[in-house]
């Protein structure tokens, strides 16, 4: 009985990469407040997460987002050691930038911007693309997500050289590497199930 | 076996106490969650809205859309196991080979990102490979070929071939976790080889 597809025909869709807050909606039924067990909201991890479409929608399959939303958790908020909040958003942003998830692009751009204080340069990568002149570090950070997020893959020997360079630790490139193949998770997901809605 | 042996490990090689080794090791929660994340898919507590067949073919086109043999050949093993799954395993080999190519690509939203489209192949099976694969498996295989190279062409059109094919919304969802998973499992190994070798 569910089992329809949602046309939302949203107005005025967002058509450019930003920092705004936009929002999103589904393509696919989610699940009702009053549908969701005990189970549910284990696997929601945040129960608040209960009112976001996306979330709700994910939850029908409560074994994998409760897997996902645990290692998501982890490669981005985890920061006792190895590399910088801000960096690993920026590798979110920039496998963000080149799969074309406007949404995704715009939650982990306002939250590099956040946690570097370079907003110009965040939104030089969103206006520009993953090509734009950020300096050496944020360059070598770009383009090793870019890579990384090619498919197939085209993450090499030059692309951790070139971040060893500019001073990036093996640990830290392993940072890089999780929070830029962990995007290509996510835009898939938040690209195929439903679409952005303007800021309100 | 995966039970004991993390996922990724196996895939990428990684043996104990080598720097690989380490560099997971750090990074514990990440390594675990990862690990479960696989087994949600793969060794499903409910198969109803997406059978094993599915979930093990779908995942070798992917890993073999990615390029990466070893992974292909990892999922292609187990479907190999799965009644009636030697018989799709040669249907998809095929395929892989044939619809193979580099993303991503694709259409943004009409406006002044249409500069930036790019065109690129359309996978639409033919009904030969739809009567050994049957409407549902044909379906899915479209629809992960377009998630693993042009992610941002979806669109509830998309999703309407894949409930018309007889895929449930909870299904779907399923798919969905599924193939973008299988893009997060195949960078981080990807990733990690490189570290590895250095």
């Amino acid at each position: 009985m569910s089992d329809t597809v949602i046309e939302p025909a949203v107005e005025y869709p967002p058509v450019v990469f930003t920092q705004d807050k936009i929002g999103w909606t589904a393509w696919l039924q989610p699940l009702a407040e009053v549908e969701l067990t005990d189970r549910h909201y284990e696997a929601l991890v945040d129960k608040a997460r209960a009112k976001s479409a996306y979330f709700a929608l994910l939850v029908r399959d409560p074994d994998i987002l409760e897997a996902r939303t645990k290692t998501d958790n982890d490669i981005f908020y985890n920061t006792k050691d190895g590399l910088p909040r801000a960096e690993r958003e920026l590798a979110a942003t920039a496998a963000s930038r080149l799969n074309g998830c406007i949404l995704c692009a715009s939650v982990h751009s306002r939250f590099a911007s956040q946690y570097s204080k370079r907003e110009a340069d965040v939104q030089k990568l969103l206006d520009e693309g993953v090509t734009a002149d950020l300096g050496d570090r944020w360059n070598a950070i770009v383009a090793a997500s870019v890579a990384l997020s090619a498919t197939p893959p085209a993450f090499s020997a030059d692309h951790a050289k070139r971040l060893r360079d500019v001073g990036l630790s093996d640990e830290e490139i392993s940072d890089v590497v999780h929070g830029a193949a962990f995007f290509n998770w996510a835009n898939r997901l938040m690209l195929s199930i439903g679409e952005p809605t303007p800021a309100s | 076996m995966t039970d004991t042996i993390d996922v990724i490990d196996h895939l990428v090689g990684i043996t104990p106490d080598t720097p690989a080794d380490a560099l997971r090791g750090r990074r514990p929660i990440t390594r675990e969650h990862a690990h479960k994340s696989w087994t949600a898919l793969f060794e499903p507590v409910d198969a109803s809205q997406a059978s094993r067949v599915e979930r093990f073919a779908v995942a070798t086109f992917v890993a073999a859309l990615h390029a990466d043999q070893g992974i292909a050949e990892f999922y292609g093993n187990k479907l190999a196991g799965l009644e009636n799954g030697a018989v799709v395993l040669a249907t998809i080999k095929a395929l892989a080979e044939l619809n193979a190519t580099k993303g991503p690509y694709g259409h943004y939203p009409d406006g002044p990102l249409s500069a930036e489209n790019t065109d690129g192949l359309i996978l639409k099976l033919g009904p030969a490979d739809r009567a050994v694969l049957g409407d549902r498996l044909a379906a899915a295989l479209e629809h992960a070929h377009l998630l693993t190279y042009r992610p941002r062409d979806a669109s509830p059109a998309e999703l309407q071939k894949l409930l018309s094919a007889g895929w449930s919304t909870t299904g779907t969802v399923t798919l969905s976790q599924l193939v973008s998973f299988l893009a997060f499992q195949i960078r981080v190994a990807a990733g990690l080889r490189v570290l590895a070798a250095a």
